[in-house]
């Protein structure tokens, strides 16, 4: 029963190796960017004098090295973008025509499977009962604490016990859910809901071994986590809106379900939007949670978890890139709405 | 748009009409009554979860085992024992999270600072650098936001372990990590994954910069270079602290990045990694889980707190302004 701190000197060691290479790359980079433009405009100022003392032509001003600057300024982001996301992402898409050693092709033989095979369906539907609830009913409970809260006292504190699980782990915050939804077969019970509904007369249940009502409990969890997130956003915005309006509109004597639905809605409505884009996405690619409360059993997985299994413990490369595509082709028609969003943004 | 702070919020109740009459008045502040213990009773029912574990992970075994934790009022019995368990038992039973606290702060300190550098220079020659091309560059880190990283996992582990050959030729031999040096790859996929969005944010604060104090600079014959490190930077810390936070909460939180890059073994699964082993393999267990979980929690928690002005700056100028 000790800790042996000499064990994590390695750890320590290369923690400062780490540190050590982001001073270099960086100072390096940042240095580089100083000397040589500075040595250029010490050869330009000489081209000059020498051209003023011969009484040749002075020499045309360089064209430009404004583009030669971006080009360093960038040069590691898109580096590591490319490396580490567009490559493999392309790599990905054809892995997924691929057998599951990546030896012959195979068309669409994985997609094909995926659609075909109940376990995988099931998992499909699963993923599509996760993206339809958990943004609608985040975004909904994060309305109307918002507007709830916009006339409390202790507004400042109210929110941030809302907005607290954000920082906490899906890890973490599964095993809290986890402890909620525990079951004991005799004796007291220890785990919150089970309490709840034996004292109500009940019977205890095995919450999370129930399907479907465990991936409903499941997405509890994750609406726990978000609706912070819906409500900080959409609180802002309802901030946001001009006094004056909100008077005027007083001044007609609007009711205050009027006032909520023709001046407070409109008028948070693209901040409204931003809030569902964004947890679509975090849904769709939700695992945390699946993977600590029921590890994908009892008919509880998803996409995201499901291609974990297939790639890393079935070896699946076909399968699982298959399944990581499928994602991606969910998200595409959001990409497309947010540059366009992004265009008319830029040229307005 | 502004921010969520409670300043804000006492400017903008100001505003409201003050009602005229006794009767209008009365009912305004009933109103606002019901709306002040309506918010705190949700908020307090949101907060009991998080406030089970914390009391259960401060009650002995036993106790944990065989009543529900909100006996405790009536029979309070407090021990530190499942934390020393947790974070130094020797068993192998007991977590030893202590180590993995140690891999979570490994990971996560370069996982922050290299992605805020890169993207900061990014951002600054997308908002200030003209040259041909640039909405697409932008267009472009844009949209690789919305790529799901799972896109990236299988190419990028094998780009580590077997290395780049093209056409015979090794561009890059393979890392062959062992143990910690493992942390090497974590903070290269972290970096990867987290540079779409942090060019995107940072972008944002750094583009609303007055055009004005480049134009001065300019004319005074401040190189790019000089602009972005005399002007720039001071100006955006707030920016930077707000991705920081925000990375900091994503790295350490993180699951699935730690558990292919970095692995299950003692010397590099973070605490995440270890808490979702335990919660599998030993799931009623929960005097370890319950302390095990508030140990992770604990960190970014006070990040949080401390800094959760900068977070919601952040969070805002991430959704809203988009």
């Amino acid at each position: 029963m000790e800790f042996d701190f000499a064990d994590q000197q390695p750890k320590l060691l290369m923690l400062m190796y780490g540190l050590v290479a982001f001073v270099l790359v960086v100072g390096g980079l940042l240095l580089l960017l100083d000397v040589v433009p500075a040595w250029f405009a010490r050869r330009r100022e000489a081209q000059l004098v020498a051209a003023s003392v011969g009484g040749a032509p002075l020499p045309r001003r360089p064209k430009q090295r404004e583009g030669i600057f971006a080009l360093f300024f960038l040069l590691p982001t898109l580096l590591l973008l490319t490396i580490g996301l567009v490559v493999p992402a392309i790599r990905t898409v054809l892995l997924s025509l691929m057998n599951r050693t990546s030896t012959e092709w195979v068309g669409l033989d994985n997609f094909g499977w995926m659609f075909s095979d109940d376990a995988i369906v099931r998992v499909l539907v699963n993923t599509l009962v996760w993206v339809l609830l958990v943004p609608l009913v985040a975004t909904g409970f994060g309305l109307i604490y918002a507007v709830l809260v916009d006339k409390a006292r202790f507004e400042a504190v109210a929110k941030s016990l809302i907005f607290l699980p954000m920082a906490i782990s899906f890890v973490g915050a599964s095993i809290i859910w986890k402890f909620v939804y525990a079951y004991r077969g005799e004796g007291d019970q220890i785990g919150l809901l089970n309490q709840i509904v034996v004292s109500l007369g009940g019977e205890p249940k095995q919450w999370l071994l129930e399907s479907p009502l465990n991936t409903l409990l499941l997405i509890v969890i994750m609406v726990w986590i978000q609706a912070g997130f819906a409500m900080v956003v959409l609180s802002a915005a309802i901030k946001a809106i001009p006094g004056d309006i909100v008077e005027a509109a007083r001044l007609d004597g609007v009711s205050p379900w009027q006032m909520f639905w023709q001046i407070t809605m409109p008028s948070i409505r693209p901040a409204l939007i931003v809030v569902m884009v964004t947890l679509t996405i975090a849904t769709l690619k939700v695992f945390d949670i699946v993977r600590t409360s029921t590890n994908g059993n009892y008919d509880t997985s998803v996409i995201a978890n499901e291609m974990y299994n297939q790639a890393f413990r079935y070896s699946e490369n076909g399968r699982g890139s298959a399944l990581a595509v499928f994602l991606f082709i969910l998200v595409i028609p959001v990409v497309i709405y947010q540059i366009r969003n992004l265009r008319q943004q830029r040229e307005g | 748009m502004t921010t969520a702070t409670p300043t804000v919020a006492a400017g903008t109740q100001k505003t409201d009409g003050t009602p005229t009459t006794t009767a209008g008045r009365v009912r305004k502040r009933l109103n606002s009554r019901t709306a002040t213990l309506v918010s705190i009773v949700i908020a307090v029912v949101w907060t009991i979860p998080t406030f089970g574990l914390l009391v259960s992970s401060l009650r002995p075994e036993d106790e944990i085992k065989t009543t529900g934790w909100w006996t405790s009022f009536t029979n309070p019995q407090f021990t530190f024992e499942n934390y020393e368990q947790v974070l130094f038992g020797r068993s192998a039973s007991s977590g030893q999270l202590a180590g993995s606290f140690i891999n979570s702060l490994a990971i996560t300190i370069p996982s922050v600072l290299f992605p805020l550098a890169f993207a900061c220079l990014a951002a600054y020659a997308l908002a200030w650098i003209n040259f041909r091309g640039r909405d697409w560059v932008y267009i472009a880190i844009f949209a690789l936001q919305i790529v799901p990283l799972q896109m990236a996992l299988v190419p990028l582990l094998r780009f580590f372990s077997t290395g780049v050959t093209l056409g015979g030729v090794t561009l890059m031999p393979a890392w062959d990590l062992v143990d910690e040096q493992k942390f090497a790859q974590v903070w290269f996929a972290h970096t990867c994954f987290a540079l779409p969005f942090a060019v995107f944010l940072l972008h944002n604060f750094i583009s609303q910069l007055p055009g004005d104090l480049m134009e001065a600079a300019r004319v005074d014959g401040a190189t790019h270079p000089k602009i972005f490190r005399t002007i720039v930077l001071p100006l955006i810390t707030p920016a930077l602290a707000a991705f920081g936070i925000f990375q900091f909460l994503w790295v350490w939180n993180d699951l699935l990045v730690a558990l292919i890059f970095a692995g299950g073994s003692d010397e590099t699964a973070p605490l995440t990694v270890r808490l979702a082993e335990m919660a599998g393999t030993r799931g009623n267990e929960w005097q370890r889980l319950t302390a095990g979980a508030f140990v992770s929690i604990v960190i970014p928690l006070i990040v949080f707190l401390s800094l959760q002005r900068f977070f919601v700056r952040g969070l805002l100028a991430g959704s809203v302004k988009g």
